[in-house]
Parts: structure tokens; sequence; C-alpha cells
């Protein structure tokens, strides 16, 4: 499979060995998300297969329980804001970052990115006894203070690289036709570099809209977001409208990531 | 080289760089203005939490504040014998200010960490301030607990008059202090806190050789297959990339169920005759990190793979090496930077887990993180929260400097 003409027979038999151990690590990598589908459309309350009857009484629980539904609207009105700031602080960042001059280029990076490899334990921690001096904790504005930061990193790495493929050329030759700064900036940089943006802005939609810890610790009963709520089912007693609850957290990232598979494609065409 | 310099340092005016310097000046200001906001916000709600954080593992407000006349009068103390009648009555008169704030309980707390029983101590006494008769205090301090005639007992209170402590950092790594200052290991049944971070490196070193193992091979075949095929494939690595943690952690508690599937299937195929328990197990616990962190360590190794050229194993074979030997020593060596950067990654945030281990995985399986949480949570003991936050940062920190060393933060890529 996929050797050329010389390979030896050991060879490939070797070869086929790997491409099916690839395969079951494939199967491990993307089966497990389609485990919670099926069961929550299984009429039984146990977690067993094969389902017998089909029934969609747990998305109808899931969506007349007034405490399911607003960790669903909490949870999106935090990701909208969070993302609407992570994509400006994000995007100005990496505009910086990526001119020729910008000093201690390295240790810049080196923070900016930290957000992405703290423990989120210490992150939460931080931010509950941080943000409750300030009366913060118990209210939107933290929340979406705090996931601004975890999204940052996400933001400035996507739009660094569509930077990376950006010509500076285009910038001066829109300078040299007597726009200034900003105005080549929006008629010139902005389109192009776009794609990049958006990508940014779906990934630091995912981190808001999926983050857990820094919710549990940062959030009241009233800012409750979804992942939160499904935690404290889980831990409890699990449930199936928790399987329903993790299916809509999963069709929004597998439409998250199609949008983003787009963006890709349209910008390589 | 040295040559080269010397013949050049005549040529080049000696200002001539300082002011290439100071004409770019307003460009390089301008590309840190456009990044300021972005790293002011951070340390506004990033760093500056995490740092004040961190202090209150040294912190050590209660005695101070809630015994400030007994601090004092404590100072004169040599800690020979047991302190005179003014450290007793400074005592009495500030456990009696204690009781009116109802600040006592959080007084016995602090110090029952040091010493087992300080908490009923104090509040024994607090409780019968109002009983004591008139005259020396001291003989009825001790006729209430002859603890209070323990010279070790007054020299844990004056040691924790300083605002600072290292009691909590100690006790992380399992030390204490004994009476007189000096550093030693605590009793075993109260060495815990290494096997925790022994636990955490482990479990973290696990799931790292776990991922190598099996994203290896298939960043491999990935950088093989043709286009559409490797398409696909990364497909399926991306896409639980991009699923919640916590749904991935929940189909793995459904998965691992002792009437889980996995457990159905096996005796489905008879190759176990009675249900295996896998939930709230060390295995579950690998098994699902491992599931998590896999497109971690693959997307690297992948990037480095498909920029080895394929002339190099032809060449090599040309040369008559057998494929074995071609492999490993012409086309592993160069995939290093790609493993490098992979293992590191996952291994610094396997180190930070806490939503998986704390649904899949047994009491034996917590990780630090679970620690913070529970001392935070549960104890209120900001102090050892801390300490253990310092700990897991050291060792994040120093990995992600390795990383920052051997891979670079410019070269992080996302899908």
């Amino acid at each position: 499979m996929w050797l050329p003409a010389y390979a030896t027979r050991s060879e490939r038999l070797g070869r086929l060995f790997v491409v099916l151990f690839a395969v079951a690590v494939l199967v491990f990598l993307i089966g497990p998300l389609f485990v919670v589908f099926p069961l929550s459309v299984s009429k039984d309350p146990f977690f067993t297969f094969p389902i017998k009857e089909y029934s969609w009484r747990w998305y109808a629980d899931f969506f007349e329980n007034t405490r399911w539904t607003k960790s669903l609207v909490n949870s999106l009105i935090a990701a909208v804001f969070s993302t609407a700031l992570a994509t400006l602080l994000g995007t100005l960042a990496a505009l910086g970052i990526s001119r020729p001059g910008f000093p201690w280029r390295k240790a810049v990076m080196a923070l900016m990115i930290s957000p992405m490899i703290m423990p989120v334990v210490i992150v939460a921690v931080g931010a509950y006894m941080f943000f409750g001096a300030l009366g913060l904790t118990d209210t939107r504005t933290g929340l979406v203070l705090a996931h601004a930061g975890l999204a940052i990193p996400f933001v400035v790495v996507t739009v660094l690289s569509a930077l990376s493929t950006y010509d500076a050329n285009l910038t001066r030759a829109g300078a040299s036709l007597g726009a200034g700064p900003v105005s080549v900036f929006f008629a010139v940089t902005l389109p192009l570099i776009l794609p990049g943006i958006v990508s940014g802005a779906l990934l630091a939609f995912a981190v808001s809209f999926d983050e857990v810890i820094v919710a549990l610790f940062l959030t009241g009963a009233d800012q409750r977001t979804l992942p939160v709520q499904m935690f404290s089912g889980i831990r409890d007693q699990i449930n199936p409208t928790i399987m329903a609850a993790a299916s809509l957290l999963t069709t929004v990232s597998i439409a998250l990531f199609v949008l983003l598979s787009l963006i890709r494609r349209v910008r390589r065409a | 080289m040295a040559q080269t310099m010397s013949l050049a340092t005549p040529l080049s005016r000696p200002d001539l760089r300082a002011a290439l310097r100071r004409a770019e000046r307003p460009n390089r200001l301008r590309a840190l203005a456009l990044a300021l906001p972005a790293l002011l916000f951070l340390i506004v709600t990033f760093g500056a939490p995490i740092g004040l954080f961190l202090t209150t593992a040294v912190r050590n407000p209660e005695v101070r504040h809630i015994l400030p006349q007994t601090v004092s009068t404590l100072d004169q103390w040599d800690g020979q014998g047991v302190p005179g009648e003014e450290a007793f009555a400074a005592l009495a008169a500030d456990l009696a200010r204690a009781k009116e704030n109802s600040t006592a309980a959080a007084l016995g707390k602090r110090l029952n960490y040091e010493s087992a029983g300080m908490r009923s101590r104090i509040m024994s006494v607090t409780r019968h301030l109002g009983s004591f008769a008139d005259g020396p205090l001291a003989p009825q301090f001790i006729a209430l607990d002859p603890a209070w005639a323990d010279t070790e007992l007054w020299a844990i209170i004056k040691r924790n008059g300083a605002p600072v402590t290292l009691y909590y950092l100690l006790t992380a790594v399992d030390l204490g202090q004994d009476a007189t200052g000096g550093i030693g290991r605590v009793a075993a049944d109260q060495a815990v806190f290494l096997d925790i971070l022994g636990r955490t490196l482990w479990i973290a070193g696990l799931v790292t050789v776990a991922t190598l193992l099996l994203g290896f091979p298939t960043a491999y075949v990935i950088s093989l297959a043709p286009a559409r095929v490797a398409g696909l494939m990364l497909l399926m690595v991306l896409l639980p990339l991009w699923t919640s943690l916590l749904v991935r952690t929940t189909a793995w508690v459904v998965l691992l169920q002792t009437d889980g599937v996995i457990n159905q299937v096996l005796l489905a195929l008879g190759l176990t005759t009675e249900k295996l328990q896998l939930m709230l197990t060390r295995f579950g616990t690998v098994t699902a990190m491992t599931h998590i962190q896999l497109p971690f360590t693959i997307l690297p190794i992948l990037s480095v793979m498909k920029s080895i050229s394929e002339g190099q194993m032809r060449a090599a074979r040309s040369l008559g090496a057998p494929p074995l030997a071609a492999f490993w020593r012409i086309y592993a060596p160069q995939t290093l930077p790609g493993v490098a950067a992979g293992c590191l990654m996952t291994f610094i945030l396997s180190l930070g887990y806490y939503i998986t281990p704390a649904l899949v995985g047994g009491p034996r399986d917590q990780m630090v993180s679970n620690f913070i949480a529970t001392y935070i949570n549960r104890d209120l003991n900001w102090g050892m929260a801390a300490a253990l936050a310092c700990l897991l940062l050291v060792m994040t920190l120093s990995i992600y400097l390795a990383f920052l060393r051997i891979v670079g933060a410019e070269r992080i890529k996302l899908g």
C-alpha cells in the first residue's frame, strides 16, 4: 500500500500492518464522539446498545427544563461576548507582533501563548479570588473577561499564521498610492486576512462555549453555563438528558469545524 | 570571522547602528502599541489573579491579626520555659476580642494545621473566658488544658506571628517544621503530597508515551496516504480536537461503565466472562486522557513528516540499507522535532488535567489539579491550594520553557 515498486514482500506485509494500526487508532479517535448521539435518542434510560426503541423524549426534557435552556442561553451569551473581545484584542496584537521591528517578540509570544498551557484550575481559582475582590464573581462580566483571556492566544496564533502569507508589499503599494495606514488596513490588509480572523473567532467561540472549570468557579446559579450544568449532572447521576446536552454541544462543535474547513478551502482556492 | 570584524569596524561609523535604531524607534513603538491592549488585558485578567492566588501560599495573616497583643508579648519571650503571666493575659484579651468578632474559629483552624488539637484548645479557652476568676490566668489556662504549659505550643504561636510562613509550601513536599523551626520529613501517615505529585507526573508520562506509540504510526500513514485519503484521515484527527473535552469525557464515562459498551462488546466476543471494573480506575483515566491528547501529539509529528523528502528513503535503500535500517537511521531522526513538540505539549497539558480524572478516575487517580480544587471547595484551605498550585506551575513552566527552547512559541499551529 503506497509503496514503491521495489518494496520487498515483508515490507508490504509490514506496511499493511501499520496501515491497519493507523486505521484502528483513527477509529479510536473518532468513535467515542459518536457514542452520545444514538444514546440521546434511545427510549431506554440505560446506556446500552443495541438501541431497542428511538424517542426524542430526552431532547423534550432538555428544552422543557428551564435549568437546561437557561444554561444554553448563558453559554451562548458568554461565548459571543468573549469571542468579540478576544478577536479584537488578539487581532490587534497579531498585527503588532507580525511587524518587522516588534521588540521582545519571543518573550511577548511566550506570554501571549501561556493561557493555552496554564493548568486551568490555577486560572480558575486565581480568577475566583481576584474577581471576587472586585465583585465580579457570579457576574457575566467576570466570566466573559476570563474566557476572553483564555481565547486570546487562539486568535493570535491563527491571525499570525494568516499574516505570515500576507505580502507586506501590498501595504507599501497602498501607502504609495496615497492611502493612510488606517485606510490601507481596511481596504487591503483586512480583506486578505479576514479568513484568518474568522478562523480565530470560531476557535475563540469554541474555547468559551466548551469551557468548564473557570465557569464552575466564576458562575452562580444565574450565569451557570451548559458545560457546568452537564458537569454537575455527571458528578451527581449521569442521565440521558445529559446525552442530549452532549449531542447538542457536539453538533455545535461540528458546525464550527465545518465552517472553519469551508473558510480554509476558500482561502486556498 | 574576527578578521572581517576588525576590517569592518573602522569602515562603519560607530553611531550608525544607534542612528538606525533611533530611526526605527517609532515603528517599534507603533508595533508594540498594537499588542499592548492584549498584553495589558492578559496581565489584568490572567497574570494578576494567578500571582495573587500564588502569594496565599506564604501569607500568614491569622495569628498576627487575631492575636496582636500575644504576638508582641511573645517577642520578648526567649522560647525557654513557659512564657510568663503577661503572655496568658495578652492571649486572654486577644481571644476575648476574637470571640466578639467571631474570628476564633479561623485562628483555631490555622493553628490546627501546625499541631492537631489546637482548634479545640483555642475554642475551649474562648468558651471558658467568662468563667475565669480574677487573679493569675496562667494556672487557670493550665487547669483547663495542661497543654498550655507546653513550650512547643507557645513556640508555634510565636512563629506564626510572622506575616509569612513556609508551612504550606513545606507541607506540599511532605516537609514540616518542629518547635525550634528545624525542617524535617513529616510523619509517614501525613506524607501524602509527594505521592500526589509523583502520581501526576506518572499519569502525564503514561499518557504522553501512549499518545506517541499510537500517534507516530498514525501520523506516518497519514503522511504517506494519497491526498484524498490523507484529508479524510486528518479530518478524523481534527474533529475530536474541536469537540468539547467534557463531551469526550462523558463519552468515556458511558463506554467504561460496568454495563457500558466496552464490557458489552467484550462479553459478546467471549473475551471475558464477567464484567470488568473500568470506571474509577487508572486504566480508564489514562485511556480517556490518551484519547483527548492524541491529536496534540499527532499534528506536530505529521507536520514534520510531511516535510521529509521521499527521495531520502529511496536513496538510503539504493545504497543498500534494509527497509528497517533506512527507517530508523534516515527517517526517524528527522521526525524528532515534531516528536518533541507533540510530546512536550501533551505532557504539559496532561499535568493540569482536572475534569477527566474527576469523572473517570477513582480516589487514587486524582491529580494535583483535583486536590487544588478540593482544598478550595471543601476545606476552604487557600494556603494549601496555593502551595500545590505553585508546585504544579513550576512543573508546567519548566517544561513550557523547554518547549519554547526546542520548538518556539511562534511555531505553534492550530489545525
